[in-house]
């Protein structure tokens, strides 16, 4: 059987895919990966579906093998990774082989990297998805000793790697007006967009807490007023004048009042701001936050055509001779 | 059709999603123009519509705005929203009662004193009240299978904590604003935990892992801790002790 073999794994390793959604009814939040661009990455550089599932390593990483030859790529927040203690590159894929070593260490910027193997991670799964909802209790952080079966893998390609973005680093988030805005009075909302945030160390898949210098946010009715349905990306106000940007595992109603909520292009940006990372937000209307959808969607269609071949230095190739540098990966150019 | 004070009222809730309101604070006549009001928009399909749910007094729907313009299906809920008085809709069928074992207090519950204190009234006064109270699902929701139950009596019209208590149990009974909540998970709350039962209200590796469901009535008898150990230890269903019965 081809398994995923996990020596080692930091504190918040979990399995992740798309999430559950269509089940707010039964008060389950959608879930499923933290940033799903990540998630696409991942499928774009291994040529496969955007819906299989991958581990989520949240913060730091672990020491992984293989039962079998297989390929894996390795995306969102940059880690340091090597094999048997040579150092691969990050947003790439690779190849693995039985006996070696894949060590992935903490982020250097961002907070959730992803560890994708070519055929997916293929646990049984609980209410049509494989994704740890651990608010919920559904599933449960990936320990040392675990084996995880793999999909079959029908591909062979890895040495691949994708250009992307930094998203790691916070920066500035736009959002949109929600059902409660019009609680806070428009001086507090004014006061919002001029104040300099930080990602406080208190974060995990349902939300991030911010601090900032200054007074907490007051709403009117902070609180008395009705449960009512969130969404990933709301800005949630608790009693004492703190903001929390809701993620995946968010739950699906709270009585605290939302001061805008991020739009769904940005939220990956939100989800990787690392600890300490600074940020802002800016309301935009429905229309530039349109566009900006439409943009994110396009981005995400056109991440399969985006993997292109590694760069290799000649020196670090042991047997150059049997590569083919006319076509293939390497090109004389490349090289 | 219209209940006054601005209601039903139709706002956006980010990017994708519209919220039909039918009230500022909970009524059962706006409880039930959410849930019937829900099941009518289901039934409508409209494209774009990717899922709907309700919460206390007010149904959400989460749709593709790159699919549907969100001004269109605005319309499309103002007109249904015109076809009949919600307010004045029956309640689910197929409802049930559950008898819920609780024990109120000790270091189980720890906010029973505090919570009792807020409503006004002496521990003992307080365990009688909410013990004997028939609360309904009013809404699942928070976390998965979780009910909102009410209305309880005035005197529990009390507001959320200012600050957060980092965790309670799954199987705890919270109080605030008039409701009761029994989380189906351990989380953090601004609500009073007041009771803790041994009833599980998600059960992901059960055939029906949501037990209950909006209409349903609920009663949380008091038993002793004694008991409640009992229960507990004995108890593989998830139920912990309820006794259900169908009230049509």
């Amino acid at each position: 059987m081809r398994e995923l073999i996990v020596s080692r794994a930091g504190p918040a390793v979990t399995v992740q895919d798309t999430g559950r959604p269509g089940m707010l009814m039964q008060g389950l939040s959608r879930g499923g990966a933290a940033d799903p661009v990540a998630l696409a990455e991942g499928a774009a550089l291994l040529g496969q579906a955007g819906d299989l599932a991958a581990l989520e390593m949240a913060g730091f990483g672990g020491a992984f093998a293989v039962t079998e030859p297989a390929r894996f790529a390795l995306t969102g927040a940059p880690m340091r990774a090597d094999i048997d203690g040579k150092a691969i590159a990050w947003s790439a894929s690779h190849l693995i082989v039985p006996g070696q070593v894949l060590t992935v260490g903490g982020a250097e910027r961002g907070a959730y990297g992803y560890l994708h193997l070519g055929g997916g991670i293929a646990t049984e799964p609980v209410l049509g998805s494989r994704a740890a909802h651990l608010v919920a209790g559904i599933g449960a952080p990936v320990q040392a000793g675990a084996r995880l079966p793999l999909g079959p893998d029908p591909r062979t390609e890895a040495g691949l790697i994708l250009d992307v973005e930094d998203r790691f680093s916070g920066g500035m988030i736009r959002i949109v007006h929600s059902a409660q805005t019009a609680l806070f009075a428009p001086e507090e909302r004014e006061r919002f967009e001029a104040t300099e945030f930080t990602r406080d160390d208190r974060a995990n898949r349902m939300g991030v807490r911010l601090t900032m210098a200054g007074a907490g946010f007051a709403a009117d009715r902070q609180l008395s007023i009705l449960s009512e349905v969130i969404v990933p990306g709301d800005i949630q106000v608790t009693g004492d004048g703190t903001p929390f940007v809701l993620l995946p595992e968010c739950q699906t109603t709270g009585g605290y009042p939302r001061l805008g909520t991020v739009i769904p292009a940005d939220l990956p940006a939100m989800a990787q701001a690392g600890p300490g990372a600074r940020l802002r937000f800016r309301f935009v209307g429905f229309d530039e936050a349109l566009e900006a959808e439409r943009r994110h969607r396009m981005m995400l269609r056109d991440l399969p055509r985006r993997p292109r071949p590694a760069i290799r230095d000649p020196r670090e190739i042991p047997d150059l001779l049997s590569y083919r540098l006319i076509d293939g990966m390497i090109s004389a150019h490349d090289t | 059709m219209a209940m006054g004070g601005g209601y039903p009222a139709i706002r956006t809730l980010g990017l994708g999603g519209l919220l039909v309101s039918f009230a500022d604070r909970l009524s059962e006549p706006a409880n039930r123009a959410a849930l019937a009001f829900r099941a009518a928009v289901e039934r409508e399909t409209w494209p774009g519509v990717e899922e709907t749910s309700t919460s206390l007094a007010s149904v959400f729907l989460r749709f593709d705005p790159l699919s549907v313009a969100p001004a269109d299906l605005r319309a499309r809920l103002a007109a249904l929203l015109e076809r009949q008085d919600w307010y004045g809709a029956a309640l689910p069928a197929n409802r049930r009662r559950w008898r819920i074992p609780t024990v109120y207090g000790t270091d189980l519950a720890p906010q029973l004193e505090e919570a009792a204190a807020a409503a006004g009234m002496s521990v003992a006064d307080a365990v009688a009240e909410l013990s004997q109270a028939t609360v309904r699902v009013l809404t699942i929701g928070f976390a998965p299978g979780q009910p909102y139950l009410g209305e309880l009596p005035p005197a529990w019209d009390i507001p959320r904590q200012v600050a957060l208590t980092r965790r309670v149990p799954e199987g705890a009974l919270v109080v605030a604003i008039r409701q009761f909540v029994l989380f189906s998970a351990a989380t953090p709350t601004g609500w009073r935990h007041i009771g803790q039962t041994a009833f599980r209200a998600f059960r992901p590796e059960s055939e029906e892992p949501f037990p209950l469901r909006p209409g349903d009535e609920l009663v949380f008898p008091a038993v002793s801790r004694e008991a409640f150990e009992a229960i507990r230890a004995a108890d593989a269903s998830g139920d912990g002790g309820a006794v259900v019965e169908a009230i049509g």
